[in-house]
C-alpha cells in the first residue's frame, strides 16, 4: 500500500548534525544528532511541537541563526560539499540559490518599500548573471507558474496590494527564482486560511512535479504532512523519534509520541464527546533536558530503568527491511494502540478496505 | 423547548473607514452585516469562517466590547442595549472572554495572581486577603495548575499554562458564558487535546454556555453543538454538527471542508478539492446579491441580483435547538433546488467531501 518512494539521487546528506546555543541558563541542546538523506523530487516532512528544532535544524545548514552564541557541528553534503564548513562567501552562493527558503509569514521574507518585481529579479541577476529585461521575462514566468493573475501587471505592484495567499505565491516565486536543488519551506501555510493553505500545497506538489527539486517541508500539523510528504520526519526535543514513508508512518506509527499525537487529534466526522487523548505533561526546555530518553516524562509506555537512565538510539523497525522506517525508543507500542491510532486521524476501517486493493 | 442565554438578532457592526476615501465618499468596514443566533442555555455555538470574516468582532460586540452599529443582543431575556452602566457591568460578571494569544492577553509585568485577582477586584468579590489569596488557588488549581504558582509571572509560563491562566482568569468572575476566540491556535499540538479538555470538563460543571471562535474545523467539531458558518461578515449556513459537517448546503461550507487537511495520506492523494477562484472581497465593497458570488463554483445569473436569506434546508433530524439553514439562491423551498447551474466543479464538491469524511 506505500507509494513509491523517490529514487533519485541523494542531493542533500546530513549527518551527526548538532546546534547549541550558550544561553544565561546555561547551554541548550537543540538540534541532537540528525541523520537524514534527501533525494531529488522528495518531499521530506518535519513535524513537531514548537520549540522541537525544526526551524533551527534546516537554518544552520547555511549558517541562518547567529553565531555565537550558536554552535554547530556535524556535516550536511549537498553535491558532495559540505555546507557546515563552507565559508560565509561561499554560502552566499548557496542562500536563495542552490537551497530556497519560504518562511511562514509572507511580510517578513518580503521587503515592504520595494515592488515584487525587483525582488524577484534581484536574486536572479546576482545569482545568474542574466540581464535586467531577461530577468523581468523570468519573473513573469514564475509569477504565472505560482497562479498570480495578469503576472505582467503586477511586477510593479508592492507587497500590500496582494492579499496574505497571494504574497505568500509571490515568495514561494522568489524561493524557486534560481532553480534550487532543495526548497525549504516553514510553517509556509500556517497563517494562511484553510482554502489558500490547499491552494498552496497543491501548488508546490505539481511545481515539484514539474521542475524536479527536493522539499524539506517543516510543519506542526500533521493534516499538512498527510497532504504532502513523501518521508516524515517526527522531531521531539532536538531529536529524530520517528521516521518513516508518509503511508507508513500514519497506517503504523510505533513511537509513543508520534502515537500519542495521532490519537489525540479531534476527528472532522467523529461525533462521539469522549475526551480527547491528550498527552499529559509539556515538553521540556533545551537547557534542561531530562536525563535517558528526552520524551519518558510524559511517556504511557516508560517501561524500565532505561527509560529514565540511557539515551535510547534511533534503530530500524517494521516489517520491511529497508524501509527505512526509524524509532528512537526502547519499546515500540503495542498492535493494538498502533491500530487505533492508525484510525483515529480519520480513517474508518471500511475506508482503510478500500485502499487496500 | 428552546431556552436561548444569548439571542442576537439582525447585529451591524461597521468600522469607520480608515485611510483616504478614493473619490469622494468612503465606505466603512461591515465587519458584521446583519447576522442572526441564539445559543441555548449550557451549550456550545462554534463560529468558523476565513480570517477577516468578522468572528472576532462578532464576539467582542456580544460583549459590549465593541460597540455594535444596530441590532439587538438579548442576554438572559434581557436586552443588553438598554443597559445603563451599572448594569451593563453587572452584565459582564456573567460573560467572558478568553482570547487566541495566551502571551497577549496577559500583562509581563504583573503575577498571574494579580491577573486572576483583577477580575476579582472589578466586582468585589472575594475581598481581604485572604479570601482573595485562596480564591485565587482554588481556580489555578481548577484549571490544572498548581495552586500556588500564582506569584509567578507570565513570561515563567509556557503557552498551554499561559492559555489556561487566560481560562482561570475568565472563570473568576463565575460567568455563565464564555467567547473563547482561538482557543487553541496559539498552542503546540499535544497541548491543544489538553485545553479542549479543560473546556469541555468546565461546561459539565459549571453549567458554562460557549461561543467558541476557531478555524480548525475538526476541533470546532469536537466541541460545538451547533456550528455556523460565516463569510464576510454574514452567517452563510448555520445547524446542529451533525448536518453542517456531513450534509453542508452552502457552496462555500463545502469548500471549507474540502480545504480541511486530514491525518490520513492515501485519503488525502484521492479527495479532490473544491479550487476557491481569487480572493476574499473587501468588506468596504462587498459584492451585490450574494456575497459569495465572486468566488463560487456554482454561481448563476440570479446571484448577482438576489442577496439570498438564510432558509432552512436539508433533513436536519438530529438537531438540538432548531434546524438547519443556508443562504444560497439553490435552495429556493425547502431542501429544493431552484436552479442549478452547469458549472463544471460542482461535483468536485461532493469528491472532496468523500475524501474528507469517512463516515459518508
Ligand atoms: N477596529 C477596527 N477598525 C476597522 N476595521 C476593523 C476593526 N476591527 C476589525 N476590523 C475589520 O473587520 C473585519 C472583521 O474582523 P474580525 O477581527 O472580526 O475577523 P475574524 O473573523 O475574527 O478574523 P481572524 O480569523 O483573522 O481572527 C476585517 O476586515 C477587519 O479588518
Ligand atoms: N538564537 C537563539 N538562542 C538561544 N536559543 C535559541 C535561539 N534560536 C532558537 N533557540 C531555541 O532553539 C529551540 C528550537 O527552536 P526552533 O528550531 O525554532 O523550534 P521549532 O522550529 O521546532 O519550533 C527552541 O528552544 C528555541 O528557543
Ligand atoms: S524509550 Fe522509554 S520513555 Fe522513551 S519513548 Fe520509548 S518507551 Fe517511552
Ligand atoms: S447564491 Fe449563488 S453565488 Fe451564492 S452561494 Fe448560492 S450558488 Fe453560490
Ligand atoms: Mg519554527
Ligand atoms: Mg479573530
Amino acid at each position: 500500500m506505500s507509494i513509491d518512494r523517490p529514487s533519485g539521487d541523494v542531493v542533500l546528506s546530513v549527518r551527526d548534525l548538532e546546534v547549541s546555543f550558550a544561553t544565561r541558563r546555561g547551554r541548550a541542546d537543540v538540534v541532537r544528532g540528525l541523520d537524514y538523506d534527501l533525494r531529488r523530487g522528495e518531499t521530506l516532512a518535519l513535524v513537531g511541537e514548537s520549540g522541537s528544532g525544526k526551524s533551527v535544524s534546516t537554518m544552520a545548514l547555511t549558517k541562518l541563526i547567529p553565531i555565537p552564541p550558536g554552535r554547530v557541528t556535524g556535516t550536511a553534503m549537498l553535491d558532495g560539499q559540505d555546507l557546515i564548513a563552507m565559508s560565509e562567501r561561499d554560502l552566499l552562493a548557496v542562500r536563495g540559490r542552490r537551497i530556497g527558503f519560504v518562511f511562514q509569514d509572507p511580510m517578513t521574507s518580503l521587503n515592504p518599500v520595494h515592488p515584487i518585481g525587483r525582488q524577484l529579479t534581484e536574486g536572479m541577476r546576482h545569482h545568474l548573471g542574466i540581464s535586467e529585461s531577461d530577468a523581468r521575462d523570468r519573473a513573469v514566468d514564475l509569477l504565472r507558474k505560482v497562479g498570480i493573475p495578469a503576472a505582467e501587471k503586477r511586477l510593479d505592484d508592492y507587497p500590500h496590494q496582494f492579499s496574505g495567499g497571494m504574497r505568500q505565491r509571490v515568495v514561494i516565486a522568489i524561493g524557486l527564482s534560481c532553480d534550487p536543488q532543495v526548497l525549504i519551506a516553514d510553517e509556509a501555510t500556517t497563517a494562511l486560511d484553510v482554502t489558500t493553505q490547499a491552494q498552496i500545497i497543491e501548488l508546490v506538489n505539481q511545481l515539484q512535479d514539474e521542475l524536479g527539486m527536493a522539499v524539506i517541508w517543516i510543519t506542526h500539523d500533521l493534516g499538512v504532512v498527510a497532504g504532502i510528504a513523501d518521508r516524515v520526519m517526527v522531531m521531539y526535543a532536538g531529536e529524530i523519534v520517528e521516521e518513516a514513508d508518509v503511508d507508513e508512518l500514519f497506517a503504523d506509527p510505533r513511537h509513543p509520541y508520534t502515537v500519542g499525537l495521532l490519537k489525540s487529534l479531534p476527528v472532522l466526522g467523529a461525533f462521539d464527546r469522549d475526551e480527547l487523548a491528550a498527552i499529559p505533561g509539556l515538553p521540556p526546555a533545551p537547557t534542561d533536558l531530562p536525563a535517558g530518553c528526552a520524551f519518558h516524562p510524559r511517556c504511557a509506555y516508560r517501561d524500565d530503568e532505561r527509560c529514565v537512565s540511557e539515551r535510547p538510539p534511533l534503530r530500524e523497525v517494521g516489517g520491511d527491511a529497508g524501509s527505512g522506517h526509524r524509532i528512537r525508543s526502547f519499546y515500540e507500542v503495542a498492535e493494538d494502540d498502533r491500530r487505533a491510532a492508525a484510525t483515529a486521524g480519520i480513517a474508518a476501517p471500511e475506508h482503510r478496505e478500500e485502499d487496500a486493493s | 423547548m428552546s431556552d436561548p442565554l444569548l439571542q442576537v438578532d439582525d447585529l451591524h457592526v461597521h468600522f469607520p473607514a480608515g485611510g483616504r476615501a478614493v473619490g469622494g465618499k468612503r465606505n466603512p468596514v461591515r465587519a458584521v452585516d446583519g447576522i442572526s443566533f441564539s445559543i441555548e442555555r449550557g451549550r456550545t455555538l462554534g463560529l468558523v469562517g476565513e480570517s477577516g470574516c468578522g468572528k472576532s468582532t462578532t464576539g467582542l460586540s456580544i460583549l459590549r466590547l465593541v460597540e455594535p452599529t444596530s441590532g439587538t443582543v438579548t442576554f438572559d431575556g434581557t436586552d443588553l442595549g438598554n443597559l445603563g452602566r451599572k448594569d451593563l457591568r453587572r452584565f459582564r460578571r456573567r460573560a467572558a472572554m478568553i482570547f487566541q494569544d495566551p502571551y497577549a492577553s496577559l500583562d509581563p509585568r504583573r503575577t498571574v495572581g494579580d491577573a486572576i485577582g483583577e477580575a476579582l477586584d472589578i466586582h468585589d468579590l472575594h475581598q481581604g486577603r485572604q479570601a482573595r489569596a485562596t480564591r485565587v488557588a482554588e481556580l489555578l488549581e481548577r484549571v490544572g495548575l498548581h495552586p500556588d504558582t500564582g506569584s509567578r509571572y507570565p513570561h515563567e509560563f509556557s503557552g498551554g499554562q499561559r492559555q489556561r491562566v487566560g481560562i482561570a482568569r475568565a472563570l473568576a468572575v463565575e460567568p455563565d458564558f464564555l467567547v473563547c476566540d482561538e482557543p487553541i491556535a496559539a498552542l503546540d499540538v499535544s497541548i491543544q487535546a489538553q485545553v479542549l479538555n479543560l473546556l469541555a470538563e468546565l461546561q459539565d460543571e459549571l453549567q458554562l454556555t460557549y461561543l467558541f471562535i476557531a478555524h480548525d474545523l475538526a476541533a470546532v467539531q469536537h466541541v460545538s453543538d451547533r456550528i455556523a458558518v460565516m463569510y464576510l461578515g454574514r452567517i452563510v449556513e448555520e445547524g446542529d454538527r451533525r448536518d453542517v459537517i456531513t450534509d453542508p448546503q452552502h457552496p462555500y461550507t463545502r469548500a471549507l471542508l474540502s480545504a480541511v487537511p486530514v491525518p490520513d495520506p492515501v485519503a488525502e492523494r484521492q479527495r479532490s478539492r473544491v479550487e476557491l477562484v481569487g480572493d476574499v472581497p473587501s468588506p468596504m465593497n462587498p459584492p451585490s446579491g450574494c456575497r459569495f458570488r465572486t468566488r463560487c463554483p456554482r454561481v448563476f445569473e440570479a446571484c448577482g441580483r438576489i442577496d439570498p436569506d438564510l432558509i432552512p434546508v436539508g433533513g436536519g433530524e438530529g438537531s438540538v435547538g432548531g434546524g438547519h439553514t443556508a443562504a444560497c439562491l439553490l435552495h429556493g423551498e425547502v431542501g429544493q433546488p431552484v436552479e442549478r447551474s452547469e458549472h463544471p466543479d460542482a461535483n468536485e464538491i461532493e469528491a472532496g467531501l468523500d475524501g474528507a469524511l469517512p463516515n459518508r
